[in-house]
């Protein structure tokens, strides 16, 4: 079946049948084997040693939501990319952060903005935001076996509710759980430190300039304490990738922009290393 | 024992020509036209659900004339293709001339099988190009024969008169506006050479524009916009700059 995608003969059968507006139940019925859901993995011994991708914050603001994460991916204890992109697009109102094993979270965000990109044609219409979380808990759960080997895929997944008129920010487990966060949410291995800036920095009126700002420290305080996450790289002009969604659309800021952030930042770190300071009561 | 009768081979295939031709002068035509910035798509369509004309991949769109279900079928078909060659190889590896085709190919078989009936439909698959010239425009009448073409295509029922009148009249690097105008005129011709007014209601118009900074080219043109542009229609340039402006912020709820 599959020479039939690469010559150029007939569409076969399966093409013109009549089914659901989904990609991945399209695939999963003609050519299985491409879904990386159904892939064997031969038994192995220990843990599989694979680039991972570290950290993703985001944090809503009225009229929005943000969602940023460093450049950093390690496998054991060497970098093995500097520049690495973990935060990408999902469609027009959303967008994905992936953590986690970085081969197969890319790959499922390849099919991801796919299964989005295909029922929009394929209907005329977009999936509602619930609709595209439910989505891609899907994919994740259908990762399990690949989980349980240590090649976990742990996304953060945020949107504009065109509906709500809001920005929402969903994440997941590896089996595929799925929870609604509140005002701000980070995943990866340097979360524990970016949810502790979040959680003193956040406040629900933040502007979309405080809102990235926010962002860009949550990850500074992660890299400074999780050897796993970079920081901004000044030296070889890396940044943090910082994307804003709102109604107008999804939108990533331009290495500029997320330069200018980064560099202020660094500014006030040089003269206080521990960042801003909340009040005690 | 009853003797089958004879139909020599010409005959079956005239026969099952006038068949899928009379369906599809059945529908109402429509032209697709290159413009400076573009291709754009418009035919007279009193729905505002059911297309006629629909995004394939980033640049490459479909438009169809002739039986509903058979050209969505078609369409649907030919989205799960794109869809799952772009997922194979690359983006850039989904052309127009590839599904256009797949899509020769699969009308071709239906048309000369016998036990199938014909589709009464005729499709234009349109790419985008970075330049005008790297535009590209296929016909595809009911029987899978391939036709490129350059400038514009008319398909449907009264599509000869209609691609005549285009023919004369179109020019390189139109407008949108212009180019949306001449189509309009083109579509108003009646087949006994009278003229009728198409209100902007019962008009679809899409384009594929190649200014469009997403990647995914294919727009719809409707409501406050396509009005618009249908009064800038002529040489009123800076009105459609205006028009274009207002596109981008109408942008959101294209779909």
């Amino acid at each position: 079946m599959e020479a039939n995608t690469r010559s150029t003969g007939r569409l076969p059968a399966a093409f013109l049948t009549p089914g659901s507006s989904s990609f991945m139940d399209f695939l999963s019925e003609h050519q299985p084997e491409m879904l990386p859901g159904k892939r064997q993995l031969p038994p192995v011994q220990g843990v599989i040693e694979a680039p991972h991708g570290t950290t993703i914050v985001a944090a809503t603001f009225p009229g929005g939501v943000v969602l940023a994460g460093d450049r950093r991916a390690t496998m054991g204890n060497v970098i093995a990319q500097r520049d690495i992109e973990k935060v990408f697009p999902a469609d027009e109102y959303s967008a994905v952060g992936i953590a986690g094993t970085a081969g197969l979270a890319v790959e499922m965000v390849k099919l991801f903005q796919l299964e989005l990109e295909h029922f929009e044609k394929v209907e005329g219409a977009q999936l509602s935001l619930e609709g595209k979380a439910n989505r891609l808990s899907t994919m994740i759960r259908s990762n399990l076996g690949m989980a349980l080997q240590g090649l976990a895929v742990v996304p953060l997944f945020a949107g504009y509710d065109v509906d709500r008129e809001k920005g929402r920010i969903f994440s997941y487990d590896v089996t595929g759980g799925r929870s609604e966060e509140h005002g701000f949410a980070a995943t990866g291995s340097g979360s524990i430190f970016a949810r502790g800036a979040l959680k003193k920095l956040y406040s629900p009126d933040l502007t979309e300039q405080q809102a990235t700002t926010l962002v860009v420290q949550a990850l500074y305080d992660a890299a400074d304490d999780d050897s796993a996450t970079g920081g901004p790289d000044v030296a070889r002009r890396i940044y943090p990738i910082v994307t804003v969604i709102t109604e107008e659309g999804f939108r990533k800021l331009t290495d500029e922009e997320s330069s200018e952030i980064a560099r202020s930042i660094l500014e006030r770190r040089l003269e206080q290393p521990d960042g801003p300071r909340a009040a005690l009561l | 024992m009853s003797t089958p009768f004879y139909v020599s081979p010409q005959q079956a295939m005239a026969d099952r020509a006038e068949y899928a031709r009379k369906g599809i002068a059945r529908g109402r035509s429509l032209v697709v036209l290159q413009y400076a910035d573009g291709i754009v798509f418009v035919g007279e369509n009193p729905s505002r659900a059911l297309h006629k004309f629909s995004e394939i991949y980033d640049r490459i769109a479909f438009a169809a004339a002739g039986k509903y279900n058979e050209y969505e079928n078609l369409r649907i078909g030919g989205v799960r293709y794109a869809d799952l060659r772009g997922y194979t190889y690359d983006r850039d590896d989904v052309t127009a001339r590839g599904l256009a085709n797949v899509y020769a190919q699969t009308l071709g078989t239906i048309f000369s099988s016998a036990a199938e009936k014909p589709y009464e439909v005729e499709l234009v698959v349109a790419e985008v190009g970075e330049t005008p010239e790297g535009d590209q425009i296929y016909r595809l009448p009911h029987d899978g024969s391939i036709v490129d073409e350059h400038g514009s295509v008319a398909v449907g029922g009264n599509a000869e008169q209609i691609s005549g009148y285009l023919d004369r009249r179109h020019q390189d690097g139109m407008s949108l506006a212009e180019a949306l105008k001449l189509a309009v005129e083109a579509l108003s011709r009646e087949p006994n050479g009278g003229e009728r007014e198409i209100p902007a209601e019962r008009l679809e118009v899409a384009v594929l524009d190649r200014t469009r900074p997403q990647q995914r080219k294919f727009r719809r043109i409707a409501g406050r916009q396509l009005a618009r542009l249908l009064e800038a229609g002529g040489a009123e340039t800076a009105t459609e700059a205006e028009a274009e402006a207002e596109a981008e912020a109408e942008d959101g709820d294209d779909e």
